[in-house]
């Protein structure tokens, strides 16, 4: 089964989103290490969004774009990765050990769907 | 399920992720596979007692590591005291673990994994022996889980487990990697077993539902692993790249009565696209290393999953791919696809031409998909009453009663 794993990051704390190189090598090894274990599928990081984040809304069949991301969140994701596991346990251990890399952070862990 | 996970599952998640590298290290410590194992299941016996109560340590690898290193000090000074009959002078406790430390860093864990790789798919044991072992010493499966998805009783798997073990500290098989001439056909045994695994899940002929995807999946992950610790072997990423692709097919290979359905009326908006492409990225690699027999079939699986459309299917290519194939790995089987293959590509003659010299293959004689191909090219030939009689013996053939019905009403309506 497959669990999406989307950590959140608070947008006004600005060195979070430039993390220093201690912070990209820890990073690195434990990149290294979900990759190593076979069960990494896919993984993104995303950009703050000032460098480009629009929200489209349809509402009442009317649809608008707003600049940025939703609206008054003050956490945004800032990146996911597609863990292929045995069990929600499993992708909740890869979570834990991918949030202790950052000093604030939200980790979601999350079921995707798949065709049974 | 809402709130907290479960500890004890927490600890068996632990245990999946780090199952091998524990359990290799220890076997380089101890030089024994079977002990190495047993010592790390104490570990994890020791961690289902403390976790829940204590928390999941930071490092809890590390945590497993080091436990089931005390216990193998344990045990080899308990040996020593009775060999020499010594007194204790040290309490097992306080055992001084640096130099097991200083063994362990000398080298990098990952090559302790690779020997545990090649040990457990030694030819020395059965291929279910080997099938057993991989999935419980790089799994971390239980004996319990793969009882279920084999159908077999539980204690059928704990004695093959045992008796593997045994084997192999018989026939003194060291913690090494084979070299040499050896290496090939040590490699090409790692490759059957993960490819044997994957084809038990695969095929669903028996099986619990739950535990049968779980194979499939288990296989992917450790061809995955392997490939990380063989970067440079065209082969393994080969068969990664066969596997996934193979398996992107999973949800459209049957319908919802769970008939199969053939891969050319498969509904292509089930594949699934992210397989295909990690599917297509491992056959690149593999192809620049110079491929083999699995990068050749995953070529061939490549074609249907580039072709967005079965009429889109590049059968030119998949016929060259089968006669590559056949250069390297001849067989009967594979001469068949490729007579399909040129009938699709060039048309029913041409693959009449390829396909009637197997008429004598032994190996082929009460195989119903030569006369059931012949009879469709026949077919397509205008040439109905030769194709009814070719539909009619390959129902003769069959045994699956569904499969004869399907030929039995092929042959009237020629």
């Amino acid at each position: 089964m497959r669990y999406m794993l989307m950590h959140r990051l608070d947008q006004t704390n600005a060195a979070a989103w430039q993390p220093d190189p201690e912070f990209m090598a820890k990073m690195g090894a434990f990149m290294e290490e979900v990759g190593k274990a076979g069960v990494l599928l896919a993984a993104e990081g995303l950009t703050h969004p000032s460098a480009g984040a629009q929200t489209i809304t349809v509402k009442n069949g009317q649809t608008t774009v707003v600049d940025g991301p939703f609206a008054e969140a003050k956490e945004v994701i800032g990146g996911f990765g597609i863990l292929q596991v045995r069990d929600e346990a499993e992708a909740v251990e890869w979570g834990r050990r991918f949030a202790a890399l950052f000093d604030e952070v939200a980790v979601e862990v999350r079921r995707v769907s798949e065709f049974e | 399920m809402f709130g907290i996970v479960d500890p004890k599952q927490a600890v068996e998640a632990v245990w999946r992720i780090e199952a091998g590298r524990v359990i290799a290290g220890l076997a380089r410590l101890v030089g024994d596979v079977g002990l190495a194992e047993e010592l790390a299941q104490d570990a994890l016996v020791a961690a289902l007692e403390q976790w829940p109560a204590e928390g999941v340590p930071r490092n809890p690898g590390a945590w497993l590591m080091t436990t089931a290193k005390r216990r193998a000090i344990d045990q080899i000074r308990r040996r020593e005291r009775f060999e020499r009959n010594l007194p204790e002078l040290v309490h097992p406790a306080e055992a001084d673990t640096s130099d097991f430390d200083a063994v362990l860093e000398e080298e990098p864990i990952e090559d302790d994994l690779l020997r545990l790789i090649f040990t457990a798919c030694h030819p020395v044991l059965s291929p279910e022996a080997r099938v057993a072992l991989t999935l419980r010493m790089l799994g971390g499966l239980s004996t319990v889980e793969i009882a279920r998805a084999f159908l077999v009783p539980d204690a059928t798997v704990g004695q093959r487990i045992s008796r593997a073990k045994k084997t192999l500290a018989d026939a003194h098989v060291p913690f090494e990697l084979p070299v040499g001439a050896d290496r090939a056909a040590r490699l090409a045994s790692v490759l059957e077993v993960i490819y044997l695994i994957f084809n038990e899940g695969y095929s669903a002929t028996a099986g619990d539902d739950w535990m049968r995807p779980a194979l499939c999946e288990e296989a992917m992950r450790v061809g995955r692993v392997l490939a990380g610790l063989m970067p440079a072997e065209a082969e393994v990423h080969g068969l990664v790249a066969l596997l996934e692709i193979q398996a992107s097919r999973s949800a459209a290979r049957t319908d919802p009565s769970g008939e199969p359905i053939v891969l050319l009326e498969q509904d292509r908006s089930r594949w699934d696209r992210l397989l295909i492409r990690r599917g297509l990225d491992a056959l690149a690699r593999a192809e620049a290393l110079g491929g083999g027999t699995y990068t050749l079939q995953a070529a061939i699986a490549a074609c249907h999953a580039r072709a967005r459309t079965a009429a889109e299917t590049d059968w030119s290519r998949i016929a060259l791919l089968y006669r590559d194939l056949a250069a390297i790995a001849p067989s009967p089987i594979v001469e068949l696809n490729r007579a399909v293959a040129v009938s699709m590509a060039d048309g029913p003659a041409a693959g009449l031409a390829v396909l009637d010299p197997l008429a004598d293959e032994p190996t082929l004689r009460n195989y119903h998909l030569l006369p059931s191909v012949r009879a469709d090219f026949l077919l397509r030939l205008g040439r109905p009453a030769e194709a009814r009689a070719e539909f009619e013996r390959a129902a003769s053939m069959t045994r699956n009663e569904r499969e004869r019905s399907l030929l039995l009403s092929r042959a009237a309506a020629c």
